[in-house]
This record gives C-alpha cells, sequence and structure tokens, in this order.
C-alpha cells in the first residue's frame, strides 16, 4: 500500500465516468439542476448531500436506469450505451446498492458470473472454469472469500464483496458504492477501506456515497456536495474543511431555520421513570445496537438522532417487541404506544376507517366481555383523537387509503395516543408530511409529554427536535453524543450526527 | 465466523480452486437425498404389509402410477423454481389428452366423429398443453394476475369443460399410437417409466449446466438481482409456463395409454399430491431452492404410499386420510433432518 491516501493526481486522464451538465425532473420537481461531475480511474470521489439532495437520481443516470433531461452521461471517455442494451451498461458501471443484489441460493462464484458464460459455450455452465475464473479473481484482487459457498450464508460484508467482485469481472472499472458502510461493524469498515485502497490501485474508479464524512477523509481525494438537486460544492477533499462541507449539505439557514433550533426547556415536573434500557444489544440488519443504556421518565420528550442504518431506529423497535434483542433488559411501565417507522407497512390498515384504525390499539376497550365491538365507544375515542390531531376526514369511516399523507400520519400518531399510554415511542413520526400536519403531530406529542407520558422520539429530521428535552446522537449502535439543554445547535448536532469533531 | 480474515492479501495462500471442498458436496447430497431412508422404511413396510409389494408386476404397477404423476412434478418444479406455480397443470392434465382423444375416436365410442388421425390428435393434445401454458404465462407473468387465484381458476374451467364435453361420459377405444407412451413396454418396464426418468434427468442436467436453468434459479432466488443482471426474467417465466403444461398434458397422455381412456374425472386432485411430492422432494415454494433428485424421491414416496395403502386392508374410503397423515410425517422428518424444505 504506497501512500495513497494523499491526493495522488489520476494516472489515467480518462475519467471512468462522467456527468456532464446533466438535469433532471420528475413531474414538478427537479431533480437534479445543470449536475456536471467526473470519476477518474485510480480516485476515490465522495458524492454528499441530505436526504432528497439528488445523489439517488444522479446514481441511476450513471447507471442508466433513467436518462437524463438534458446533459449527457459519459463512461470509460465514451457516450453512455442506449437504454436497453443492459449487457453494456453492465460491462461499464456498476452499483452497489444498500439492498443486496445477491442470489441467496446460489454459490459465491455463480452470483460473481450471474447471467454471463464463462468458458467456451455460450449457453452450458462450465462449472470448474466458472469455480476457477471466480476464484482466480478473488485472489487477483485480494478478496479472501470461497467461491463455493452458498451465498445465503455470507455476512452483509461478504456479499459486498461478491456484488464488487461481480463488478469487476464484467470489466466495468467504475464502481458506485452507495452508502457501503451503513451495515458494516468497524472492522468491517477498516477491511472495506483496504478494499477500496486496492481496487484504486488496480485503476478502478469509485464514486463513494456516504452520510460518515469521517470516511470521506480517510479514503477519499474529491468530493463533490449535492444540495436539492443543485452541485453547490466540489474541490479536493484536502482543500474542503468539515466546516464548509457541512455547511454546503446545510445550506444557509432560512429565516424559519434558525442555526439553533428552539426547544421546550423543561427540568421540573418529571414523574418516574417510566422506560428503562439496560446495557441493550441488537442485532440488525437495518442497525445494531450495543449497550445501551438509556431511561426515559414521565413527562419528558428523549430525542434518538441518528443516521440510517445507526440503530436508532431499531431502538424503537425493540421497545415495541418487534425485533429480538440479544442481551439487556428493557423495562417499560404501563401501555407503550408506538409510531413505526413506515406508515404504509405498519401504520395502519388502509382499507378501513379512520375510527376502526384509530381504535385497533384499544379493542379490548371498546368491546364487551362476549367480544362484541361496542360502536358508541369507538366512535367516542376515535372522534376523541380526530379532535385531537385535527385530523380532516370526510367521515369517520372514510378509508385511511384515501387521505392524505398528513392526515394518514396523524391516523397513526393518533392510534397509539388512543391507548392512553404511558410510553409513547415515535420513529419518523413527520416524515413525508406538509407544513400544517407537522405542526399538528409535533403539538399532541408534546401534549402526551406535559401530560406526563415518556415519550422516545427517534427521528433525523431536526424540526422534530423541538418537542425534545434532551438529545442523544447514535452513531453506528452507540450513544456518542448527549444533548442536556436546548436549544440544541444545529452545526454541533450535525458535526455529532455524522460523527465529526467540528470545532466551533 | 467470518471466513474473510482480518487482512487480505494479494498473496493468499493458494488455496487450489478446483477442487471442490469435498464436505460440501456430500453435504449437498445428502440434503437432497434426505427421503431415501424413508423410502426404505416404507419399502420394508410393504413388504410386511403384502408380500405381493416385492413381486416385478407389482413394482412396475407403482413406478407406472409414479410415471404421469412425475411428468406433472417435473413440470411444476421448474415453475416452482422460477417463484411461482401453475395450479392448472392438472386441468392440463385431463384437458389436453380428452381432446385429443375426443378428435380421433368414432362416435361409438365417445367420440366426436371426425376420427383425425391418431398422430394428429397427438399434436392437438400438445398444442393443448402450449397454448394453456401460454395463456397463464403471460397473464400471470405480464398482467401480473396472482398466480394462485388465476391458475385456480383456470383449473376449474379446464376440468370444467372436461366434464361439459364429455357429459360424464369415457372416450376408449383408443388407436394404438395415441396409447402407446401409456401401454407400451422397452424391456419389461413400460414406456412412461422411461420417459419420465428421462424427463426428470433432462431437467436435471438443463437446470445444472444450461445458462437459461441457472438463471431459473437466480429468478427465483431474487428476482431483481436477476433482472439487473440483465436476465430477461419475463421471457424466462413465461417459457417455464409453456414448457410446463405441455409437460403436464404428456403426463396426462401416459395416463390415458394406461387405462387406454380418458374419463371425465382425470386429472382432479391430482395437484396437491403434486405439490406434495414437490415439496417434500425439497423444491422450496419461495423459489430459487431445490433439485429434481430430492423431486424424483418425493415422487417416488407418494408413489409408495399409495400402493402400500392400495395393497394393504385399509378401507378404501379412509386411503385420503392415512395418504395426508403419512404426508405430514413426511415434511416433519424432512425438517427435522435439516434441510430447508417445507
Amino acid at each position: 500500500m504506497s501512500g495513497l491516501t494523499s491526493t495522488g493526481p489520476a494516472t489515467n486522464p480518462v475519467p471512468v465516468g462522467e456527468a456532464q451538465n446533466v438535469s433532471k425532473s420528475f413531474g414538478e420537481t427537479k431533480a437534479l439542476v445543470d449536475v456536471s461531475l467526473d470519476v477518474k480511474a485510480g480516485e476515490c470521489h465522495a458524492l454528499v448531500g441530505r436526504n432528497g439532495a439528488g445523489k439517488s437520481t444522479l446514481v441511476a443516470l450513471f447507471t442508466g436506469l433513467n436518462r437524463p433531461d438534458t446533459g449527457a452521461i459519459r463512461l470509460a471517455g465514451e457516450p453512455a450505451p442506449a437504454p436497453a442494451d443492459r449487457g453494456a451498461w453492465l460491462a461499464r458501471v456498476a452499483c452497489v446498492y444498500q439492498r443486496s443484489m445477491v442470489v441467496p441460493p446460489l454459490t459465491v462464484a455463480e452470483n460473481v458470473f450471474l447471467n454471463r458464460p464463462v468458458g467456451d459455450s455460450r449457453s452450458f455452465v462450465n462449472w470448474r472454469r466458472l469455480r476457477a475464473e471466480a476464484h482466480e479473481l478473488m485472489l487477483e484482487w485480494g478478496f479472501d472469500l470461497d467461491v463455493d459457498r452458498e451465498a445465503s450464508t455470507l455476512t452483509v460484508e461478504q456479499r459486498q464483496i461478491v456484488e464488487i467482485a461481480r463488478a469487476l469481472s464484467t470489466g466495468a472499472r467504475f464502481l458506485i458504492l452507495d452508502e457501503p458502510t451503513a451495515a458494516l461493524e468497524k472492522a468491517a469498515v477498516d477491511r472495506l477501506f483496504d478494499r477500496v485502497r486496492r481496487l484504486r490501485e488496480g485503476g478502478v474508479g469509485v464514486l463513494y456515497i456516504s452520510h460518515h464524512l469521517e470516511e470521506i477523509y480517510e479514503i477519499c481525494q474529491r468530493v463533490s456536495v449535492l444540495r436539492d438537486g443543485e452541485l453547490v460544492l466540489a474541490g479536493s477533499v484536502s482543500d474542503v474543511s468539515q466546516g464548509a462541507l457541512i455547511a454546503a449539505m446545510v445550506g444557509s439557514a432560512p429565516p424559519r431555520r434558525a442555526t439553533e433550533i428552539e426547544a421546550t426547556r423543561k427540568t421540573a415536573g418529571l414523574g418516574d421513570v417510566a422506560l428503562e434500557l439496560k446495557q441493550l444489544n441488537v442485532v440488525s440488519r437495518t442497525g445494531s445496537v450495543y449497550d445501551l443504556d438509556l431511561a426515559v421518565r414521565a413527562g419528558e420528550c428523549v430525542g434518538l438522532v441518528g443516521l440510517q442504518g445507526s440503530g436508532s431506529a431499531t431502538v424503537g423497535d425493540a421497545v415495541a417487541g418487534l425485533v429480538k434483542t440479544r442481551s439487556g433488559s428493557i423495562t417499560a411501565r404501563g401501555v407503550i404506544g408506538y409510531v413505526p417507522q413506515d406508515r404504509h407497512q405498519r401504520g395502519f390498515a388502509p382499507q378501513l376507517g379512520v375510527d376502526e384504525n384509530l381504535t385497533h390499539g384499544v379493542l379490548a376497550r371498546i368491546s364487551s366481555r362476549l367480544g362484541i365491538v361496542s360502536v358508541r365507544r369507538r366512535t367516542d375515542i376515535a372522534r376523541r383523537e380526530v379532535q385531537r390531531l385535527h385530523i380532516v376526514a370526510r367521515s369517520l369511516d372514510q378509508p385511511v387509503a384515501s387521505l392524505s399523507g398528513g392526515n394518514q400520519q396523524k391516523v397513526v400518531v393518533g392510534r397509539a395516543l388512543a391507548a392512553e399510554p404511558s410510553v409513547l415511542v415515535a420513529i419518523n413520526p413527520t416524515v413525508g408530511v406538509d407544513v400544517a400536519s407537522k405542526e399538528a403531530l409535533l403539538d399532541a406529542i408534546a401534549e402526551a409529554r406535559d401530560r406526563g407520558v415518556a415519550v422516545l422520539l427517534v427521528s433525523d429530521d431536526f424540526e422534530d427536535l423541538r418537542v425534545c428535552t434532551r438529545l442523544l446522537v447514535m452513531v453506528r449502535g452507540r450513544v456518542t453524543t448527549r444533548f442536556d439543554r436546548p436549544p440544541w445547535d444545529r452545526q454541533r448536532l450535525i458535526g455529532a450526527v455524522e460523527a465529526l469533531e467540528v470545532a466551533v | 465466523m467470518t471466513v474473510e480474515q482480518a487482512v487480505e492479501r494479494k498473496a493468499a495462500s493458494p488455496a487450489p480452486a478446483a477442487s471442490r471442498d469435498f464436505r460440501l458436496v456430500v453435504l449437498n447430497w445428502f440434503r437432497e437425498l434426505t427421503l431415501v431412508p424413508v423410502i426404505v422404511v416404507l419399502m420394508i413396510a410393504g413388504a410386511v404389509v403384502n408380500p405381493v409389494f416385492f413381486t416385478p408386476s407389482n413394482l412396475i404397477n407403482v413406478a407406472e402410477g409414479g410415471a404421469a404423476l412425475g411428468m406433472v412434478v417435473v413440470a411444476e418444479s421448474l415453475i416452482l423454481l422460477t417463484g411461482k406455480f401453475d395450479i392448472s397443470l392438472q386441468g392440463t392434465f385431463g384437458l389436453a389428452p380428452l381432446l385429443g382423444a375426443w378428435l380421433i375416436a368414432p362416435k361409438a365410442s365417445e367420440g366426436l366423429g371426425t376420427e383425425w388421425n391418431p398422430w394428429l390428435g397427438l399434436v392437438v393434445v400438445l398444442a393443448v398443453g402450449l397454448a394453456v401454458g401460454t395463456f397463464n404465462g403471460l397473464l400471470v407473468i405480464k398482467a401480473n394476475f396472482n398466480a394462485f387465484i388465476f391458475t385456480l381458476a383456470m383449473s376449474i374451467l379446464l376440468t370444467g369443460l372436461q366434464l361439459g364435453w364429455l357429459g360424464g361420459q369415457t372416450v376408449y377405444n383408443l388407436p394404438e399410437a395415441f396409447i402407446y407412451l401409456g401401454a407400451e413396454s422397452w424391456f419389461g418396464i413400460p414406456v412412461s417409466v422411461w420417459v419420465t426418468i428421462a424427463s426428470f434427468a433432462v431437467a436435471a442436467l438443463f437446470l445444472r449446466y444450461h445458462r437459461i436453468g441457472r438463471a431459473m434459479y437466480a429468478i427465483g432466488g431474487n428476482l431483481e438481482a436477476a433482472r439487473a443482471a440483465g436476465i430477461q426474467v419475463d421471457r424466462v417465466r413465461i417459457g417455464v409456463f409453456m414448457v410446463a403444461s405441455v409437460l403436464a398434458a404428456v403426463g396426462g397422455l401416459m395416463q390415458a395409454g394406461r387405462v387406454t381412456a380418458v374419463t371425465a374425472g382425470q386429472g382432479s386432485n391430482l395437484i396437491f399430491g403434486v405439490f406434495a411430492a414437490a415439496v417434500i422432494g425439497g423444491i422450496s415454494l419461495e423459489g430459487g431452492r431445490g433439485r429434481m433428485v430430492g423431486a424424483l424421491t418425493g415422487v417416488i414416496l407418494l408413489s409408495l404410499v399409495t400402493n402400500i395403502l392400495t395393497l394393504s386392508n385399509i378401507s378404501s374410503t379412509w386411503i385420503d386420510a392415512v395418504d395426508g397423515a403419512i404426508i405430514l410425517i413426511a415434511l416433519g422428518l424432512a425438517k427435522l433432518i435439516g434441510t430447508e424444505r417445507a
């Protein structure tokens, strides 16, 4: 490993991938506006931006899944292939997504050469050659992985290796890594970095997408920042300070978004501990949790802040009893109300009415001893929640599927509150809703807090944090920073979430 | 737990690439042959139940009964591997030979009276299979109908047509060429058995060594990954539906030849045994997992059970119940031995 961590000049002047003034709109939404970016052979180019900044759209353009409205994509110095010619795209560019593209029942070797003939025959598989070539490829790039293993037995890290090997075997020298470290442990991240360095030595150009900014300083040479579909910063990593990077991602704060987030200061009037987690360990694909200790008192709202994969949402699911814990304990007093992360998957029964959805958690309370549901009691409870959250519906029995996103989310929160919980766990409760709905939702949560509910609010939306009385920041499954008294400093908060030491 | 070492080096130990881990190979075969001990136990039980069991004529009888079932199991297994299924294979199993027989048999033996050339009748049988398979494939894959409810409806329709056309009668007195497959023998073993064994073998080799066979596993294992790899997933899946229906039609032809007639009820309730044999044999209902060898052991097991029950003194009205119980026991055993089937 020669000192390639310094910004060595690219050996090959031809970029392996290049976007020239590309723009892309989806209906009214401008996903990308006049973005130019190139990745040279032997370099690792970081692409950063907050959610919705346009990173995924750019990846879709680079991999041929979408076409730019204007501008052009060039791969390996040539114009991009025709959209239908998947084979040509695969031979030039490959993206390792967070969602696995490995076929579990097949072996590693077969996954590497998926749908590509090895040997003389185009139609028949020569197993000996297939395995030998996969093995050789692994040796060539220094990947130590048994090519005969069934892919279903592989770890996340090993699946990534399979996908990288697959890309390399097609001859593609432009590799896009989409949040490759999100589900990896620290040691695995280090091994990934070794691998990326080896790829660069081998002349591969990498477009590296990550929320973890410290990784960018470790293995990337250049960085481009997207914000609201525009390229707002591009340059050599050594020239861009961490503060400048964050400033570019966040943008100049609009008036409503002050640098400090106002939040209710609350110290008096706290009750007993209503929710207590002790040495909690959870192993999860979507973010593991290690040795977490946390106590939430009645009347306080603890904000748990972290990136996707940081484990913050896993904590919420664990408290709700939806994921198995490996060790540690969760003690809750009374009923737990739960607002799931994905309202469409776990939030409501779309064809049923507002009233039924609101009372799914309290069926025992509104039915007689024989199990007959009292319509009157159901209506009472539903009406109360509709008023509390300002749910806009034609009638109480309107199917939730036909409500607006904001009102759907209010139903989900209302369902949790209808059970009159003593603990409320809410994961991203205001994601994808309009401003007015957001206000109503946050007000309802704040009101519950003031009534003496212990609230655990998991969110990566800083607006949500104004109802919190203290914050915990999670990075890679551990609490790394605590904010005990509001207001929250936006810059420091982002620095903590993105795992950066920000000199303020 | 990781095979991966903390530091990988280019000079990694030059592990021999071509020599596959012997234990893996054995383990894979062991998985596929889970049912062999069960089959051995069944054979012993058969011998105990009735001495007739081990006579050549009875064993040939078992094989012949399994042949028609086996054709449909091959067909269903192919579809299951790609992550779909087809209930209407049993309808094709009945309707395809019926249409062929109807067009060639004289009016006196419940035919239509057209008295076509028997070879033309055979073409009709295969064509019906192809047509039904194409229709199913297009509507399930392209139009995205739910495979369960769509092929169930098709099955009811096909069986209904069979019953309606025949009016409950049986087409008999079929020409030699039409019943050859089910009635003749080569070297003392019925042609149908040879053909079914050949079908299993060809399917197994195709799945193992042909590109499209491997693509089928990829499609069933991870549809998105298969699509991203450039596999024409829709084309392959529709093709599999077509091939499967043709195989089911051939299976129906075997059955017709065996009894030298096509009854109005041919094929009804067949599909449950087909699914049972495939699943006991290790073909995953989720797709992407399973091998033909396993499916074949499933067919053998089921045929033996049917035969032994017939030979035993169990009252015929109880046979279905015992049949079901034995399938459940076989599923439990397969699970115990540690394969992921069922």
